[in-house]
């Protein structure tokens, strides 16, 4: 298994899928090889074994407590799926002229633009390296599929597909077009379009993504399976907590502030639910390259008192927020999957989300919104802070359908994809 | 000698327009929709059938009898969009074979939360039923057949009625069968018709399954059914949704030709006959006396409260509705009244339920809404509206009219005027 980012180094929804999908995997039995660009020593990977190619002798073997079928590798590089300000933040100049793209020219200087979003052309090395270790290390392992997650270790998939002749599953949690709308990044769709079409199978994480893959990517339906994520119980009961008893209502966003996930529709809303509560107080939780731009939106809309940025939370500081919040809030734009609300409503949140995301396929007791209408995003948030029986029903109801939705189900489907593959035809 | 008792439920909700918290106007329902669905289902089955029903009555010669219970909402509808229906009921009523039921107007759960209400909504949809169809209905049913003795003692209180009509459900019958009259507990006159449910959803819901081993469903087959009841019962109480004629059972699943041929198939037994409601308990002494505690209804599996009132949505808006009665009476506004009635119509409540959400039967087919939430919303969004309309208590730029100009609702009092109808009066 070809993958990225792994708990605790994760800055978005692939590594939390990566670590519930292998982990899974280890109880059922099945035997995974994990190769990641960045090593892991944490109480994360306690069920996994660490490689490197570049240390072969001296690879950094976790201790595995629980779990044995899990073997991991890193191989340094200083790759990651979603870029952070500080590694690439020499880059800005690179990068500075596909912002303005973006952001109709609203940023005026070079100093402002302390985020890049772009992934930097340095990348595009880094994910051919990767490739290269990748298929120096698989020569000397055996396995019998290569399943690789996302657009930079497609290469990989390819290249160690090829040397050990052994059939390829690029595993799609999301799409250039997720990303970065119709401003695709050409160099990586044509990566993305190069390992849908050369693998065996295509696993989407919705069948939201599944019709991009068909209609954007042209790949045949046919080979197009959708394996819906599932959620980590946190197993944690906050009953004997005391209540917070607080004047104020809390509404959060909580993911990367970027296009993608719609922050601007969430400040508008934000706006327009000020417009008739007082008591309410909306947290934006994460980072990303509209940060700023976003706390400026919230000064222009008049709102900037009332609405707090948390920065990036990790582990306990999740927990935290979650359960401060009274409601959280989703208006992405174009959401592949999105576990995010999984793990919101587990911890007794309720949960708005947008329709244009593959988690609204599997979610029932979920208020379901069009990311642009701000307007109906505004009613159903005071709807929720205004009638305890709403929030109430929603709450339980949620949190029991979640316990529904779980990684045993997602890698019990990926077996059996893979057993269909292995049948000689 | 078992006779055949046929009660069909006519009924359409006022659904509601999306309404969110940053409406302020006073027009909650949503005309078009409403319209369409009247039409749509006008065509697909009131029409039809009630061409097919009269075409029997006049073939058998008075033998084929029936009755309905049509809710006062749903007479404004047809009134509005579908006059040629009101026509084709009008010339059943004529047969001097069918039977109107009495019901609440609205098809409220109002019996449940307000008695005032309850028997307001009555009065009214008696005058109704007289006014369209020149019948003093005798017999009542109460909304989803919700029943218990205390409504018995209610209705036998009003003085107006000979017998009330509810399911036959298994726990409160016991070992006795519904195909007799029976009487509530605690009552002298008032008789109580129960519905055989087995054969009633026979048709109302087995009709065109394929997997039930009775498919096909004959009517020959229906009536030799029927007829094993001989020595065994008094009645078949067939109690249905009207819809399930052509809305429920499509056509093409042949239900119309079952019912074509059924009265001849039950009729070519000397023993068998056809009786109204009326002439069931005038011909049938009661066997027994019900006795019903608690709450029964005719829905779902559970036959209980919990598809309106099931979840803490339901019962908080519910609560909400009822909870200023008195501040919208109070107002003396026939508008607002009006429309807080409109919105006491048991489907709201329906549209709420949480209970089957998840796997998509027949709840969800009926709901206009996506989910029971979104349902909950726009109807607390109204209520809110409503509630600051009678506190006067409207923001600005808010369509606020002027107390006792709006026009005066249909029948709403003992004292207004049957020619003044304004709701009544085709719109287009």
């Amino acid at each position: 298994m070809l993958g990225w980012e792994f708990p605790p180094f994760i800055s978005g929804g692939l590594g939390t899928a990566c670590y519930g999908l292998t982990r899974a995997m280890d109880q059922l039995g099945m035997e995974v090889m994990f190769v990641l660009p960045k090593m892991v020593e944490s109480e994360y990977a306690t069920h996994v074994k660490l490689l490197t190619p570049d240390s072969r002798t001296s690879a950094s073997f976790v201790k595995f407590n629980e779990l044995k079928n899990v073997k991991f590798h890193a191989i340094s590089s200083p790759l990651q799926p979603y870029s952070t300000p500080d590694t690439y933040q020499q880059r800005i100049e690179e990068t500075l002229r596909h912002k303005q793209e973006i952001l109709g020219g609203s940023i005026s200087s070079a100093s402002q633009l302390f985020i890049s979003k772009d992934y930097s052309s340095d990348m595009y090395t880094e994910v051919h390296r990767y490739a290269a270790m990748a298929a120096e290390l698989a020569e000397n392992q055996q396995f019998d599929i290569v399943h690789a997650h996302d657009w930079m270790t497609y290469p990989a998939g390819i290249a160690v597909s090829a040397i050990s002749r052994r059939p390829l599953v690029v595993h799609v949690h999301s799409t250039e077009f997720d990303r970065s709308g119709e401003h695709v990044n050409q160099m990586i769709y044509d990566i993305e379009r190069e390992g849908m079409h050369r693998a065996d199978k295509v696993i989407t994480v919705s069948h939201f993504t599944r019709n991009i893959i068909i209609g954007r990517y042209g790949v045949s339906g046919d080979k197009v399976e959708v394996v819906y994520n599932g959620v980590e119980r946190s197993g944690k009961w906050s009953s004997d907590e005391t209540v917070i008893d607080k004047d104020e209502k809390i509404v959060l966003f909580l993911g990367r502030i970027t296009m993608q996930k719609g922050p601007e529709y969430f400040l508008h809303a934000a706006k327009k639910v000020l417009e008739l509560m007082d008591n309410v107080k909306f947290v934006m939780a994460g980072s990303g390259d509209l940060m700023h731009r976003a706390i400026e939106m919230a000064a222009e809309l008049g709102i900037g008192h009332k609405v707090l940025f948390t920065g990036f939370l990790r582990g306990e500081d999740v927990q935290k927020i979650y359960k401060m919040a009274d409601l959280y809030v989703m208006p992405s734009v174009s959401e592949p999957f999105g576990i995010a609300p999984l793990e919101a409503l587990d911890n007794d949140v309720p949960v708005i989300i947008s329709k244009q995301s593959g988690v609204s396929e599997v979610l029932v007791h979920a208020l379901k919104v069009d990311f642009w209408d701000v307007d109906e995003i505004a009613n159903k948030v005071i709807a929720v802070l205004k009638y305890p029986p709403l929030q109430m029903t929603l709450r339980s109801h949620g949190n029991f359908e979640v316990r529904r939705l779980r990684w045993k189900d997602a890698a019990a489907r990926c077996g059996k994809i893979y057993e269909e593959m292995l049948v000689p035809v | 000698m078992p006779s055949v008792c046929f009660y069909f439920q006519v009924h359409q909700p006022l659904r509601l327009r999306h309404y969110t918290v940053f409406d302020k106007n006073d027009q909650y329902f949503d005309d078009n929709k409403n319209r369409s669905i009247c039409r749509k289902v006008a065509n697909k089955c009131y029409l039809p059938t009630n061409r097919l029903l009269l075409e029997m009555i006049r073939r058998f010669d008075g033998r084929f009898k029936i009755a309905y219970s049509v809710t006062g909402l749903l007479l404004e509808q047809l009134e509005r969009y579908s006059p040629e229906v009101m026509s084709t009921f009008d010339a059943l009523a004529e047969t001097g074979c069918v039977e109107f039921l009495a019901e609440t107007y609205y098809h409220s759960l109002s019996f449940l939360y307000s008695r005032n209400e309850f028997a307001e909504q009555i009065n009214k949809h008696v005058e109704a039923i007289d006014y369209f169809f020149g019948q003093k209905p005798k017999i009542f049913r109460n909304t989803e057949l919700i029943y218990n003795n205390d409504l018995a003692g209610l209705i036998e209180s009003m003085g107006c009625f000979d017998a009330i009509i509810t399911e036959g459900a298994d726990h409160i019958l016991g070992y006795r069968s519904p195909n007799f009259v029976y009487q509530p507990k605690g009552c002298n006159h008032l008789k109580l018709l129960l519905k055989n449910y087995s054969l009633s959803d026979d048709i109302a819901f087995r009709f065109s399954n394929r997997d039930w081993p009775q498919w096909p469903l004959t009517a020959d087959k229906f009536a030799r059914w029927v007829s094993n009841v001989n020595g065994n019962g008094n009645v078949v109480n067939l109690f249905m949704d009207y819809e399930t004629f052509g809305e429920h059972q499509w056509e093409d699943t042949g239900i119309f030709d079952f019912m074509r041929h059924l009265p001849e198939e039950v009729l070519r037994h000397p023993d068998n006959d056809f009786k109204t409601p009326s002439e069931v308990i005038q011909s049938y002494g009661s066997a027994d006396t019900v006795d019903v505690p608690h709450i029964i209804s005719w829905a779902d599996t559970e036959r209980d409260l919990s598809a309106w009132l099931g979840n803490a949505m339901q019962s908080s808006a519910i609560h909400e509705l009822y909870r200023i009665e008195k501040k919208i009476k109070n107002t003396k506004d026939e508008k607002i009244i009006g429309d807080w009635r409109k919105l006491q119509t048991s489907d709201h409540f329906y549209y709420m339920c949480t209970k089957y959400f998840a796997d998509g039967d027949v709840h969800k087919y009926f709901n206009p809404y996506d989910s029971p939430y979104d349902s909950y919303i726009n109807f607390m969004n109204v209520l809110d509206h409503l509630h600051k309309r009678c506190s006067g208590e409207m923001d600005e730029g808010a369509f606020c009219p002027a107390p006792g100009k709006g026009p005066p609702e249909l029948l709403s009092g003992p004292a207004s005027g049957i020619q003044n109808l304004p709701d009544l009066q085709p719109v287009e």
